[in-house]
């Protein structure tokens, strides 16, 4: 066994673990950073797969800011997270079902790659081995696919102007500062200056 | 890598979203700068602004594949897009009278909106399962936040949230149909997928990818099997919502559509006929009988549109040029009936705020006879009533079906539509004929002009814009061929 096979194998099978400690495991914080380490073997296999640049992107993003995020959500809801949990057996069977159903068409797939391997390599862009995958990444994300580029963009705006506008309340009772007064005001209107004399006080 | 956009001539296909984009950013910071108790001024300038990219599309029309390969304009995505534009800009200007009750009197409900129409319009343009997933999920996410914008109403919340979620399992559904496609043809553009059916033949897997596809697809439209989120999201959300969403996003999904079936797999047309055939007739159907027990006005329009989806999907199913041009006719006649519809029920409003039942309508006729003879004659178009304009529009579908012979389609689907007179009329019957239990408060001017403009349109279609608009939707359908 060389060692890439190795690590592939040692990757690929603590990321399917963690996942499904994700979804098992009772307490939501352990959850999470079962999460993480889903996250982070993800990263090893890209890098495997000779990808720098997106296992590190993995690592930044999602370990960085998303689980974090999630972390923090997890502690600050008060979300009884065992009683939503609680019908799972319940829909388990039906969730194998699918599983299932999901696993066959996915090795349906597979089959039919395995058996005409020309129809996978094909297709997309042809890979430049001179160059490393950061570079060749830029030379096509404002080029190619500008487009999409900028459509992902705008899906972004969508989604922070929602998130916004649906949890931003102007209550009036908020007391609010106003930095035009503040910047505004002079020592002279709020500041008197008293000379005090030793042990008369004022 | 090069790029083919190399100067700002070369993009001269996509100009009506460049203006929309750039505008919705303008919007923002306008909308951030002047004063909140202004949005109706952003209102009209999203108005103006969607009204622009309709006049840059027609003035300036230039067909071409862009952005290599993601991007194409044609004449049948110029005629979706001048639809969506429409529906857009008329649901704009419905929500403004009484923006303040409706909950829509936030400028960025207008700013969601015209980013929710550059959505559609990149739908409608999509060349590839990468642009059109980007266009789908423009489009729905910023539905899912206005369905929701009336933040201080438990119903407008539920029912963003059920779209949210309904919507996002859809988006998978989607995203994995497109996964099998890519697997089996190892293309993402649409014409080289077709290249690649029409070399390698059909097989299980794409069979597969095309139904999730489609699935996906048929959600955004909201037919049946994938219609449950309609009547409970047209029935929580604000009514000048309700009728963003029954207007523009279903042209957008049925251009979708058409496109997909039209184009893509046109080599295994014999595959989705039997599904769109199948999600035609159950929409039809299931619609004619689920409306019959509606208390509540809106899950009325709710049925009625999904039914409405279920007769264009007939033009459709018969896979023809003349099916398709059928379909364009229909969703512009259909786009037609909904504006005046909805400024129907934004006008009548009680002492007891706005009509909610079909029982509210009761004496509708005797307080404000000139809206209830407008709805009258929206209810008689909806059920397909010559001279008006829902016969032709029911009878350019039921033509393409019965030339592509498929009888069978078009007999269930006319025995649909007379089970539909009868709700229809139902709302006809209590206008007219009962008694009056509430005063009715005056119409505000934006909606009888929009309601005057629809009816106008529905009575005369045969003589004034019939033939134009089936030349267009002649030369739109052409392009597909």
């Amino acid at each position: 066994m060389t060692l890439p096979l190795f690590f592939f194998y040692l990757f690929a099978t603590v990321a399917i673990v963690s996942a499904f400690m994700v979804i098992s495991s009772r307490n939501p914080v352990h959850a999470v950073l079962f999460l993480i380490l889903t996250f982070v073997n993800g990263a090893g296999l890209f890098m495997l797969a000779g990808a720098e640049f997106l296992a590190l992107l993995l690592i930044v993003v999602y370990v960085g800011a998303v689980a974090v995020l999630f972390l923090f959500v997890v502690m600050m809801l008060d979300v009884d997270f065992a009683s939503l949990k609680s019908g799972m057996l319940q829909y388990a069977p039906v969730g194998i079902l699918v599983g299932i159903v999901l696993l066959l068409e996915l090795l349906l797939v597979a089959g039919s790659v395995f058996i005409a391997p020309e129809a996978a390599s094909g297709s997309g862009l042809p890979i430049d081995t001179t160059m490393d995958n950061t570079r060749q990444l830029g030379l096509v994300l404002y080029t190619r696919y500008v487009f999409l580029f900028q459509g992902a963009g705008a899906v972004l705006l969508v989604a922070m102007i929602g998130a916004i506008v649906l949890t931003l309340r102007h209550r009036s009772t908020a007391k609010r500062q106003n930095p035009v007064d503040q910047v505004a005001r002079r020592a002279e209107e709020t500041l008197k200056v008293v000379k005090v004399k030793s042990g008369q006080g004022l | 890598m090069n790029s083919d956009v190399t100067d700002f001539a070369s993009v001269a296909p996509a100009y009506p979203e460049l203006v929309i984009a750039v505008g919705a950013l303008v919007l923002v910071i306008l909308g951030v700068i002047i004063n909140k108790e202004r949005s109706a001024l952003i209102s009209w300038l999203a108005v103006l602004l969607i009204a622009a990219a309709g006049v840059v599309a027609l003035a300036m029309p230039a067909d071409g594949v862009l952005f290599n390969g993601v991007f194409i304009a044609d004449a049948f995505a110029r005629y979706m897009k001048l639809l969506v534009l429409g529906g857009a800009a008329l649901a704009l200007i419905l929500a403004m009278p009484n923006s303040v009750e409706n909950g829509v009197h936030k400028f960025e409900y207008s700013i969601l909106a015209v980013l929710a129409t550059l959505g559609m319009m990149i739908m409608v343009s999509a060349n590839d399962l990468m642009s059109l997933y980007i266009g789908l999920e423009l489009q729905s996410l910023a539905a899912y936040v206005i369905a929701a914008i009336k933040t201080d109403d438990k119903r407008a919340s539920e029912a963003g949230l059920k779209y949210f979620v309904l919507g996002a399992l859809s988006s998978g559904m989607l995203l994995y149909g497109a996964s099998l496609i890519y697997g089996f043809t190892g293309h993402t553009n649409l014409q080289e997928i077709v290249a690649a059916i029409a070399m390698e033949g059909r097989s299980v897997g794409l069979i597969f990818g095309m139904v999730f596809l489609l699935a996906g697809v048929a959600f955004k439209m909201s037919a049946v099997p994938f219609h449950m989120w309609t009547p409970d999201v047209y029935e929580g959300a604000p009514t000048p919502v309700t009728a963003f969403f029954a207007m523009a996003p279903k042209v957008a999904a049925m251009a979708l559509m058409v496109r997909l079936v039209m184009d893509t797999f046109q080599p295994i047309s014999s595959d989705w006929q039997q599904v769109v055939i199948f999600i035609s007739i159950a929409s039809m159907v299931l619609a004619a009988f689920a409306a019959i027990g509606q208390r509540s006005i809106k899950r009325l329009i709710a049925y009625s549109s999904i039914g409405h989806v279920g007769f264009a999907l007939v033009g459709l199913s018969s896979g023809t040029q003349v099916g398709v041009e059928g379909v364009a006719i229909y969703m512009a006649i259909y786009l037609t009936m909904t504006v005046g519809l909805f400024a129907c029920v934004l006008s009548l409003r009680t002492e007891n705020g706005y009509v909610e039942n079909i029982e509210d309508l009761a004496g509708a006729a005797q307080a404000r006879p000139f809206v209830a003879a407008i709805m009258a004659i929206l209810m008689f178009s909806l059920i397909g009533m010559p001279p008006l304009a829902g016969f032709f529009a029911k009878w350019h579908v039921f033509l393409a079906a019965i030339e592509a012979n498929l009888y069978v389609l078009s007999v269930i689907g006319v025995l649909a539509s007379a089970v539909s007179a009868y709700y229809y009329l139902r709302v006809v019957k209590t206008m007219y004929f009962d008694e009056p239990k509430a005063t009715f408060a005056a119409v505000p001017n934006e909606l009888t002009i929009l309601l005057a403009i629809s009816a106008f349109l529905i009575v005369t279609y045969y003589f004034s814009v019939g033939n134009a608009l089936t030349n267009w939707a002649h030369i739109a359908a052409g392009s597909l061929f």
